[in-house]
């Protein structure tokens, strides 16, 4: 058992459930909704936690109905090497809300877009909370919940219709892709160049 | 090349005279120098590139230049399989090729939504644009694409310059559909390990 379950018991009480080890070893920490943003902080900053990667979130929807949907968070430490999983449990009668960790940890953005496609669960709190792997008019629902259906809801006329109704470009665009979203996390020097309206020259060109 | 043009001489004297029919000549022309557009999404991309390095060389079909750009294209080569998002773009890079065109539906996915009988994936391309010929494998072997694209030059030479049909756009009707309703929701009749599953829950 990883000694971060008991660790996490010890500071945050009543918020930590239930924690046991998963069948491959690597242990399962269920923590309440309301508190997930903090314990995660507190995963992330806390010396000798220091949980610095989020390997994935992903979520699971169980045939009896009667349980909770999980939202999973791999999490490991890449100094100390070690890795731990925390769960956290959304009813499924009531609004599938759960605070966003991007704050904490960047990559999260589209692992939680994922989530929000394909259960949707909603991250409060997340910058960009938009479908990432159907196109954004999809209107058919959330593929992987269990009461959807394998050839989604619509027939296949409509479906076909829909899809070549679409335009690939609003959903790529450049405008998306381009520089101007990443202007903050430049170096000063390149934002001072930029500002300027300098082009980049190339080395060893004249 | 034989019985496409017939070299008839003159009493054995220059000038010599080339006499054939201006459709065969100019199928003969076309079917030898197909200019493919590869789109290739999955494994079958891999066994069209085996098709096209050396070892089978399409090539030695007239396809020695691949263009990746549809402006330059014949022959649309759709290898693997097409998810609905990736739909406009097909049916954009094919509406973007030159008359005459044709399209190749390369392996089952491509053909017919192979085993991604799902929410996600477009049934055959035939329901987005109209296919010349379709190499059924999973994927092909490069043999089986050689023998698809000589298929297709089989198709092409009995084609005619004269045949308005071969030669108009194929735009998508009014409700934005390449083929009746009817017919794409046939396409997808439940079979397999989804027999349980209904269009609507």
């Amino acid at each position: 058992m990883n000694p971060s379950a008991d660790a996490l018991r010890a500071t945050w009480g009543s918020a930590i459930g239930r924690s046991g080890l998963a069948r491959d070893g690597e242990t399962i920490v269920y923590v309440a909704r309301d508190a997930l943003r903090d314990v995660m902080r507190w995963l992330h900053d806390t010396p000798g936690q220091e949980y610095d990667y989020l390997v994935d979130i992903t979520a699971v929807e169980y045939r009896d109905r009667e349980r909770p949907l999980e939202v999973v968070y791999f999490v490991r430490s890449l100094s100390r090497r070690t890795d731990l999983r925390v769960k956290v449990e959304l009813d499924l009668k009531a609004e599938l809300v759960v605070d966003s960790v991007v704050p904490i940890w960047a990559g999260a953005n589209w692992l939680e877009r994922e989530v929000y496609d394909m259960f949707g669960v909603a991250f409060r709190g997340h910058p960009d909370l938009r479908r990432i792997l159907m196109w954004e008019t999809y209107a058919e629902g959330y593929p992987l919940r269990k009461d959807f259906p394998l050839r989604g809801r619509f027939s296949r006329a409509e479906q076909v219709r829909q899809a070549l109704a679409a335009n690939p470009e609003a959903h790529y665009s450049m405008e998306e892709l381009s520089i101007a979203e990443a202007y903050e996390d430049l170096p000063a020097e390149m934002q001072e160049r930029l500002r300027k309206g300098e082009r980049g020259t190339i080395p060893f060109s004249e | 090349m034989k019985h496409v043009l017939q070299t008839t001489e003159v009493a054995g004297q220059s000038p010599n005279w080339l006499l054939a029919k201006l459709d065969d000549l100019v199928n003969w022309a076309r079917a030898n120098s197909l200019w493919p557009m590869p789109f290739g999404t999955a494994c079958c991309a891999i066994e069209f590139m085996a098709t096209a390095a050396s070892r089978f060389d399409f090539a030695r079909f007239g396809m020695e230049r691949q263009a990746f750009s549809p402006r330059q294209a014949d022959v649309l080569i759709c290898a693997g399989r097409v998810p609905f998002k990736l739909a406009p773009v097909l049916r954009t890079i094919y509406d973007q090729m030159p008359q005459p065109k044709w399209v190749i539906s390369m392996g089952a996915c491509a053909s017919t939504g192979g085993i991604f009988d799902n929410y996600s994936m477009v049934q055959g391309i035939d329901t987005v644009l109209p296919v010349d010929v379709y190499v059924p494998g999973c994927p092909p072997r490069p043999e089986g694409l050689l023998y698809g694209v000589l298929l297709l030059h089989k198709k092409i030479k009995g084609e005619s310059l004269t045949d308005p049909e071969l030669r108009s756009e194929q735009p998508l009707d009014e409700r934005g559909l390449s083929m009746p309703p009817e017919k794409i929701d046939e396409l997808s009749e439940p079979f397999g390990n989804s027999i349980q599953q209904y269009r609507s829950s």
